[in-house]
């Protein structure tokens, strides 16, 4: 193992494993972030949910996104898997049909950081009770 | 690196390993390994969660879902529903007490709502035995800040203006004491963790150690750098295997990463540290006796003057702070005094780890800011007395504070408002008692405590407890007198003001207090020869009610000293004189006949 020999050392070594805590960090300030949830029934997974949800969280990642990445039952919205609701801080969440990996990418790239509406948006037709 | 989607904390605190948390976390691994989740899911160890009641604890982050009393049976049903189904398991989750509903993640729960975690910042998140995720934490950032200043007495004026005052209980100013040890020229000093911990009831450090042995590591380096000293040691008690276990894997850890030994990042600075092992006696958490145990002596107090800041361990000057105390220190570095001061009250700034127990819903471990009052502490973050009984008071400051009662339920918490209430911060231990508590019976149990406990060097301790202890003694068995009380009250503060050390002078703390609150409950115990609170075995009677008992001779057959006669069909009656009060007659009584007075 290496020694720390420096404060630069130790900042090096503090940003190398920084990471592997966002995932924690992320939980506990979860108000103030981008809240991502995928849809992960039997419908979705069967849909390729699985493989969405692997996009994104690694999207945020290598993007320095500050967001959490969780998985749902199903929403309801079977036509239309695998499904994605985005709920930015302060905004009404949005749900998105037909979320295949590329979408996903799009996604990120659009919506999250450009604030760019994408298509596919599923119109709200619910009222949620802890509301 | 794997990319995990979930996070599983279990705590690894004493108190879940005992109810098997170890093999919650194998059973967790094995599993998620047979359905090939081990690469999306990552289990983790942590320290305590403070939520003893409920544990052991399992919480899965990002969501915050807090799964209480899991068995390891359980963990199959958590991975196929939670992770694979992604529906939380409703029964695991905490049921409010009141509103009866399952709260889903620790956000909702109000346990945690009003807490605010400084000492404890990492109890529950981090891995204890990976010094990697203290380093993520920003841990060391703190010690390279100071070491990369090289002004000790720059550090010293930040924890001076910081305000901490120390946790184990005295409340002196740690800058001030820091400063005066550093002052002190010699050739080798010594800075000294105090982790006696020998409150009946407080387990605060114990979960520092065992949740953030780094943060410890860290501040003492800080603190050894400030008042000159090169060596630290850690007075630790053996019975806390676990918290000596983890502190030497973090020594370990900290020495190959070179953040302990020679050149500290470069500075020149040398620290290394090492652990002593006491056998827990409670005057060993007093400064004097700690050296003494520490140096291979008996554990007996010394007369002060001198200090351990001017002649201390090996007669070098030697600086003891509290586990708690040091864990604030590197957070104060690293977001300045300015932030901590603006926490608390005037005189007691920052925040303060309480040890729920006793009659209480959520017994744990909480970290409060100062001046919150000891009702948000009892019934809101505490969740309120149990079964629904009405509280009647709390013990702060363990054996040697003293009892608080309703009418200070809204009195904010600190140091000064504690003693002026007759009472003290202590080391943070919160005994609640409810309306069935006997006061009286209370006091002697501290008081047995204290006997238990003291040296013996001193006279005032050694025989005036004692004494003190079989007044009590005359009182609870109902052969008291109204001249007892004068004498208990007089003896009391004698032993205050003559004893040596803080024990002797503060073991009386509770007996003054319970006569000063509740008077009438002694007058009662000497005078009606009865016990208020029912708890008093020599003063309880069993009595049969002749128009309830129908004669079915259940209680005459169960009684086992035959105390009890009476014919078939025919209301029976109770020899007081031969009963021994163990009850079974009334818990045997189908027709709810016997009663105690």
């Amino acid at each position: 193992m290496d020694k720390i020999k420096s404060l630069a050392d130790l900042k090096k070594k503090r940003d190398a494993i920084q990471g592997s805590l966002n995932l924690r960090e992320n939980g506990d300030n979860s108000e103030s972030m981008i809240q991502i949830k995928v849809a992960m029934a039997t419908c979705g997974i069967a849909a390729g949910a699985k493989q969405v949800m692997e996009t994104l969280i690694e999207q945020c990642s290598s993007k320095k996104i500050d967001a959490v990445v969780t998985q749902t039952g199903c929403m309801g919205y079977c036509y239309a898997e695998p499904t994605v609701e985005i709920t930015k801080p302060g905004q009404d969440p949005i749900v998105f049909g037909h979320v295949s990996v590329e979408k996903a990418k799009e996604l990120v790239e659009k919506y999250i950081l450009n604030n760019e509406m994408v298509e596919g948006i599923i119109p709200q037709n619910y009222q949620s009770i802890d509301k | 690196m794997a990319n995990y989607k979930y996070h599983i904390l279990i705590c690894g605190g004493t108190g879940c390993r005992a109810s098997k948390s170890g093999e919650i976390v194998q059973n967790f691994k094995n599993i998620l390994k047979q359905e090939n989740l081990d690469n999306e899911i990552q289990v983790i160890t942590t320290g305590c969660f403070g939520f003893c009641e409920k544990g052991p604890i399992v919480k899965i982050l990002p969501d915050n879902t807090f799964y209480t009393q899991v068995k390891p049976e359980d963990c199959e049903e958590i991975v196929k529903e939670h992770f694979i189904k992604g529906r939380k398991v409703t029964r695991l989750l905490y049921t409010d007490p009141e509103k009866k509903e399952h709260v889903s993640d620790s956000k909702h729960m109000n346990f945690y709502k009003k807490q605010m975690r400084i000492a404890l910042r990492n109890c529950g998140f981090i891995n204890p035995e990976n010094i990697d995720e203290y380093i993520a934490r920003d841990g060391y950032a703190a010690l390279a800040k100071v070491l990369e200043q090289n002004d000790p007495q720059a550090t010293i004026d930040i924890i001076k203006k910081s305000g901490l005052r120390g946790r184990g209980g005295g409340g002196f100013p740690t800058g001030l004491k820091w400063e005066i040890a550093s002052k002190n020229p010699a050739d080798q000093k010594y800075i000294i963790c105090n982790a006696d911990e020998g409150d009946p009831g407080a387990f605060m450090d114990r979960s520092i150690l065992e949740g953030d042995p780094h943060s410890i590591i860290e501040a003492m380096t800080i603190g050894g750098f400030c008042i000159g000293a090169t060596k630290g040691l850690v007075y630790i008690r053996a019975e806390y295997p676990l918290a000596i276990q983890r502190l030497q894997i973090a020594i370990e850890q900290a020495r190959e990463y070179g953040l302990l030994g020679k050149d500290l990042l470069g500075s020149g600075f040398d620290f290394d540290l090492e652990l002593r092992y006491g056998a827990g006696a409670f005057v060993c958490g007093e400064e004097t006796a700690l050296i003494h145990s520490m140096e291979g002596q008996r554990g007996e107090p010394t007369f002060k003057p001198p200090f351990p800041a001017q002649e201390g361990y090996l007669k070098k000057p030697s600086n003891v702070n509290n586990v708690e105390t040091f864990a604030n220190i590197p957070v104060i570095i690293n977001k300045g005094w300015e932030w901590f001061s603006s926490i608390g009250t005037e005189k007691s700034k920052g925040t303060k780890v309480f040890a729920l127990a006793g009659q209480i819903n959520n017994v744990g471990l909480i970290e409060v800011p100062m001046g919150i009052t000891l009702r948000e502490v009892i019934f809101e973050i505490g969740g309120g007395i149990k079964n629904g009984k009405k509280f009647k008071a709390v013990q702060t400051g363990g054996p040697s504070g003293g009892c608080l009662t309703e009418e200070f339920l809204d009195t904010p918490i600190d140091y000064d408002n504690l003693i002026a209430a007759g009472s003290m911060m202590g080391s943070g231990g919160m005994i609640v008692m409810d309306e069935t508590s006997c006061m009286p019976a209370v006091a002697r149990f501290y008081l047995d405590f204290t006997c238990e406990e003291s040296c013996g060097k001193c006279s005032p301790c050694r025989v005036g407890n004692k004494r003190l202890c079989e007044l009590l003694d005359k009182i609870t068995s109902g052969k008291g007198t109204m001249e007892d009380l004068e004498n208990i009250k007089n003896l009391s503060q004698v032993i205050k003001d003559t004893a040596l050390c803080g024990l002797g002078q503060t073991s009386p703390n509770p007996v003054l207090s319970t006569i000063s609150h509740f008077w009438d409950e002694y007058v009662a115990h000497v005078v009606d020869k009865k016990c208020p609170a029912g708890q008093c075995k020599a003063l309880k009677q069993y009595i049969i009610d002749p128009e309830k008992c129908k004669g079915c001779t259940a209680c005459a057959r169960n009684c086992p000293v035959g105390a009890i006669k009476g014919t078939v069909k025919n209301p029976h009656e109770i020899n007081q004189e031969l009963c021994i009060k163990c009850g079974t007659c009334q818990a045997k009584c189908k027709f709810g006949a016997i009663s105690v007075q």
